[in-house]
C-alpha cells in the first residue's frame, strides 16, 4: 500500500535526498536554522523537482531539464581565489564595492570589506547562520508568495554561504554594491548561495547582482537574494547573468517592501543554457516597484522569468516591463502574476512583455495574470510577440543600410528602450555594450544576405491568454 | 538613367502594375500623376526594392543595369533614393545615428572613406538650415512624433545628405503647408543637376509650379497611359482623370477576356 503512493524519484531527486542526508550536519546554522533546513527539504521531498504540472513551472520542467544533480562544489582554493580576484580587478566600475562569492562561498579576501561605505555592514551568511542571528534568521522565509516554491526551498535546505548586507537607516549609499557570484567550471558542480540585503528605513542603495563564470563543465546554480526594505527605503537592483553555455542557473529574488518603500529591479540575461529568474515582491502601503529586464537568447537557450507581485496594503504601485530577443531555436518565457489583496485599494499595476523573434524556430511564451480581490484598482497588462517590422527594415535599407546593420539598429533600439529603466548611467552603458556584443556575434554568424525574415504568417501572439496590444 | 520596361507587378496574387514603361534621363525631372490606387506608390516601392511585391514581367534599369535582383541598400548605394509617401517612425533609433549610418554605409559600398564627425555635423547642419529644420528635431528618435509635414521635410533632408543620382519623391507635397512647400521645392531645385534625375509623384499642380517638370506622365490602372510636357499637368488639374479611368476599364475588360 505504502509503496504505491511513494512518488517515483528521478536519479536527480534521489541524489538530492542522499546529499541532504549526508551533508546536513555540516551545513552552517544553529538548531533553529537546522530545523528550517529540514522543513524546507521536506517541502522538496514531498513534491520533487517541479514539472509542467506545477503552474509556476509550467514552461520550465525542471525534472526534465535537470537530469542529474551535480555534486556540491568544494570551497574555492587559493589559486582560484587569486585568479578570480585578478580578473575582477581588471574590470568593473571603479565607483563600486564588490562582495565576491565563488561557487556559493563568500570570499572576504576577494571582496572590498576594507572600503565599505559608511552605514554599510557586511558579514558572511554562514557566520550569521552559525550564530543564529535573529535579525538574519527572521528574514530567511521571505514573503508568503515565495514560500512553497521548490527552487527557493532547495536553496533554503542547501544554502552554504553568501553575504548579509545591512544598510543603516537614513543612509544614502552612493557607491554601487556589487555581489559577484562567480562559478568555476573545471568540474561539473552545484552551488547554492544566499544573500540578504537588509535596508533600514529611509536608506538608499544600489545593488548589482552578477552571475558569471568560466566556460567549461556544465554547472548548476540555485541562488537566492533577499531584500528587506524598511519604510521609505529605496533599492535599485540590477542583475546581470552572463554564465557560459551549458550552465543551469536558477536565481530567486525576494523583496519585502515596507510602507512607501521603492524597489526597482532590472535583469539583464544573456548566458546559460537554462536560466530561470524568479521574483517575489510584496508591496506594503504606498510602496512602489518597477521590475524590468532584457533577455537575449539564441542557440537552444531557455530563458524563463517568472514573477509574483503581492499588493497587501493600499495604494501600492507596480510596473513590470520585460523584453526578449529570441533567435535560433531558443525559447523565452515570461510569467507575471499580480495579486491585489482585499484591503489593497487604489493599487496601480501595469505589466508589459514584448518579444522579438528572429527565426522561425524561436518561441516565446507569455503568461500575464491578475488576481484582484479589491474593487478600486487600476491594473492592466499587454504582450506582443513578433518579428522585426518589415516596413521599418525596408525604410532603413532603402537609405543604404545593409540588412544586418538595419536589423542591429532596430534590435539595439528595442533593447535600449528597456535599458532606460536602469537609473545608473554607467551601468546602462555597460549593459548596452553587452547588447552590442551579442548583436555583433549574431551578425558575424549570419551569412551575408541569406537571412530569411519570419514571414507575416508566422507572426502572432503565442500563449497569451489576455488582452494584446499591437 | 532610369528605365522601366513593361513592368508587371502583383501583390498577394493581385495584379497592380500592368506593363509600366517609363524612361527618365539624366538631368530630367519627370512627374507622375494619376488617380488614387493607380499604382504610383507601388511603382516607387518596386523600384526601391521592397520585398512583398512579385515582379512577374519586365525590368527596371539604373544606368543600364537591371536592379531588380539587388537589395534595397545596394540600390541606394547605386544612387537611388525614395522619399516615402508615409515615412516610418523608428522609436529608439536616434536620428543622427541613423543619418551617419546611412551616409557611411553608402560611402563604404562605393569604396569611399567614412565621414569624420566634424564633416558629418557640418553637412547635417547646413542641409537642415536650408530646409528650415530645427536642431532640436534632429535630437529626437527618427520621425517619432513628427507631424506629417515635418516627416516630409526630413525625407528631403536625407535626400540632400545622401546626394542620390536618381530620386523618387512620392507625394512629398502632401501634408506640407504653403511655406514648407516652397522651402522643400527650393531644396529639390537646388539639387537639380545634369547628372541627376527626379521622378516626382504628385496629385497637385501646386508642387509643379515650384518644381517645373520636363515631362509629365499619367498613370492609371497600373500603366502609363499618357505622357506629355508640363502643360499636361495643367490640363489634368482642369479636367481631372475622366477619360483615363475609362481607358483602364477597357484594359481590364481586355485582360479579363484574354484569360
Ligand atoms: N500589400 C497590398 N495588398 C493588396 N493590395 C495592395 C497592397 N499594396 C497596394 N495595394 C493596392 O494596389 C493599388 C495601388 O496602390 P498604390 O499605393 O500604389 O496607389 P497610389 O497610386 O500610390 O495611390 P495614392 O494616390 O492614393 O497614393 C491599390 O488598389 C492598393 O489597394
Ligand atoms: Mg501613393
Amino acid at each position: 500500500m505504502n509503496a504505491q503512493i511513494t512518488p517515483l524519484r528521478t536519479p536527480a531527486e534521489a541524489r538530492l535526498i542522499d546529499q541532504f542526508r549526508a551533508s546536513k550536519a555540516a551545513l552552517p546554522g544553529n538548531a533553529a536554522v537546522a530545523l528550517r533546513r529540514e522543513e524546507a527539504f521536506a517541502t522538496f521531498a514531498a513534491g520533487g523537482l517541479p514539472t509542467r504540472r506545477v503552474e509556476a513551472w509550467h514552461y520550465t520542467d525542471l525534472r526534465a531539464l535537470m537530469r542529474e544533480a551535480r555534486p556540491w562544489a568544494p570551497p574555492p582554493d587559493a589559486s582560484t581565489v587569486a585568479a578570480v580576484r585578478a580578473q575582477l580587478d581588471a574590470e568593473g566600475p571603479s565607483d563600486s564595492v564588490r562582495l565576491v562569492i565563488i561557487d556559493g562561498v563568500f570570499v572576504p579576501e576577494a571582496s572590498d570589506l576594507d572600503r565599505l561605505p559608511a552605514g554599510v555592514q557586511v558579514s558572511s551568511l554562514a557566520a550569521a547562520l552559525a550564530e543564529g542571528r535573529a535579525a538574519v534568521v527572521q528574514h530567511l522565509a521571505g514573503p508568503e508568495i515565495a514560500q512553497g516554491d521548490m527552487a527557493f526551498a532547495l536553496n533554503a535546505a542547501f544554502m552554504r554561504d553568501g553575504v548579509v548586507v545591512e544598510v543603516a537607516p537614513h543612509t544614502d549609499v552612493r557607491a554601487l554594491v556589487r555581489i559577484v557570484n562567480h562559478r568555476t567550471a573545471t568540474t561539473a558542480t552545484a552551488s547554492a548561495a544566499r544573500a540578504l540585503v537588509l535596508v533600514g528605513a529611509s536608506a538608499t542603495v544600489t545593488i548589482i547582482e552578477e552571475h558569471v563564470g568560466e566556460a567549461g563543465e556544465p554547472t548548476q546554480t540555485n541562488d537566492a537574494l533577499q531584500f528587506t526594505l524598511g519604510d521609505r527605503a529605496r533599492v535599485e537592483h540590477v542583475s546581470i547573468q552572463r554564465l557560459p553555455p551549458g550552465a543551469l542557473c536558477i536565481a530567486t529574488v525576494t523583496a519585502d517592501l515596507g510602507a512607501r518603500a521603492t524597489f526597482n529591479s532590472f535583469a539583464f540575461s544573456v548566458g546559460a543554457s537554462v536560466a530561470r529568474r524568479q521574483l517575489f515582491v510584496r508591496c506594503g502601503g504606498h510602496a512602489k516597484t518597477a521590475l524590468g529586464g532584457v533577455s537575449l537568447l539564441n542557440a537552444r537557450q531557455h530563458g524563463d522569468t517568472t514573477l509574483v507581485v503581492d499588493h497587501t496594503a493600499p495604494a501600492g504601485e507596480s510596473r513590470e516591463r520585460f523584453k526578449h530577443i529570441i533567435d535560433d531555436e531558443a525559447v523565452g518565457i515570461f510569467q507575471g502574476k499580480v495579486i491585489v489583496r482585499r484591503g489593497a485599494q487604489k493599487t496601480d499595476g501595469g505589466m508589459k512583455s514584448n518579444a522579438l523573434l528572429l527565426s522561425e524556430a524561436a518561441a516565446m511564451n507569455n503568461r500575464p495574470e491578475l488576481e484582484i480581490f479589491a474593487d478600486d484598482v487600476i491594473c492592466g497588462h499587454g504582450a506582443t510577440c513578433g518579428a522585426l517590422d518589415d516596413n521599418q527594415l525596408f525604410y532603413l535599407m532603402a537609405r543604404g543600410l545593409p540588412r544586418q546593420e538595419a536589423e542591429a539598429l532596430l534590435l539595439e533600439a528595442f533593447a535600449g528602450e528597456a535599458l532606460d529603466q536602469v537609473a545608473d548611467e554607467g551601468l546602462r552603458e555597460v549593459l548596452m555594450r553587452h547588447v552590442r556584443e551579442w548583436l555583433a556575434a549574431r551578425a558575424a554568424s549570419l551569412p551575408q544576405s541569406g537571412f530569411e525574415p519570419v514571414g507575416p504568417a508566422e507572426r502572432g501572439i503565442i500563449g497569451n491568454r489576455d488582452r494584446t496590444e499591437a | 538613367m532610369l528605365e522601366i520596361e513593361n513592368l508587371h507587378v502583383q501583390v498577394g496574387g493581385k495584379a497592380i502594375l500592368n506593363g509600366v514603361d517609363l524612361k527618365v534621363e539624366a538631368g530630367e525631372v519627370a512627374a507622375i500623376m494619376g488617380p488614387n490606387g493607380s499604382g504610383k506608390s507601388t511603382l516607387s516601392y518596386v523600384v526601391a526594392g521592397r520585398e512583398d511585391y512579385t515582379v512577374t514581367q519586365g525590368e527596371v534599369r539604373l544606368d543600364g543595369d537591371n536592379i531588380l535582383e539587388l537589395e534595397p541598400n545596394e540600390r541606394a548605394a547605386k544612387g537611388l533614393f525614395l522619399a516615402f509617401q508615409y515615412p516610418l517612425e523608428i522609436p529608439g533609433v536616434a536620428t543622427m545615428t541613423f543619418f551617419k549610418a546611412a551616409m557611411n554605409a553608402q560611402r563604404k559600398h562605393r569604396g569611399e572613406p567614412e565621414l569624420d564627425m566634424p564633416d558629418f555635423l557640418r553637412r547635417v547642419r547646413a542641409a537642415a538650415k536650408q530646409l528650415g529644420i530645427e536642431q532640436e528635431m534632429l535630437k529626437r528618435p527618427l520621425n517619432v512624433g513628427f507631424s506629417g509635414g515635418e516627416k516630409k521635410r526630413m525625407e528631403i533632408l536625407q535626400m540632400a545628405l545622401l546626394e542620390p543620382r536618381c530620386a523618387i519623391l512620392d507625394e512629398t507635397d502632401s501634408g506640407l503647408d504653403i511655406d514648407a512647400l516652397r522651402i522643400v521645392a527650393k531644396g529639390v531645385n537646388a539639387l537639380r543637376a545634369k547628372d541627376r534625375a527626379f521622378l516626382v509623384i504628385t496629385h497637385y499642380q501646386r508642387l509643379l509650379d515650384h518644381i517645373v517638370p520636363d515631362t509629365v506622365h499619367v498613370m492609371s490602372g497600373g500603366r502609363i497611359v499618357r505622357s506629355g510636357g508640363p502643360e499636361l499637368a495643367k490640363e489634368l488639374e482642369a479636367r481631372g482623370y475622366r477619360g483615363y479611368a475609362e481607358e483602364r476599364t477597357t484594359d481590364e475588360i481586355a485582360s479579363a477576356g484574354a484569360k
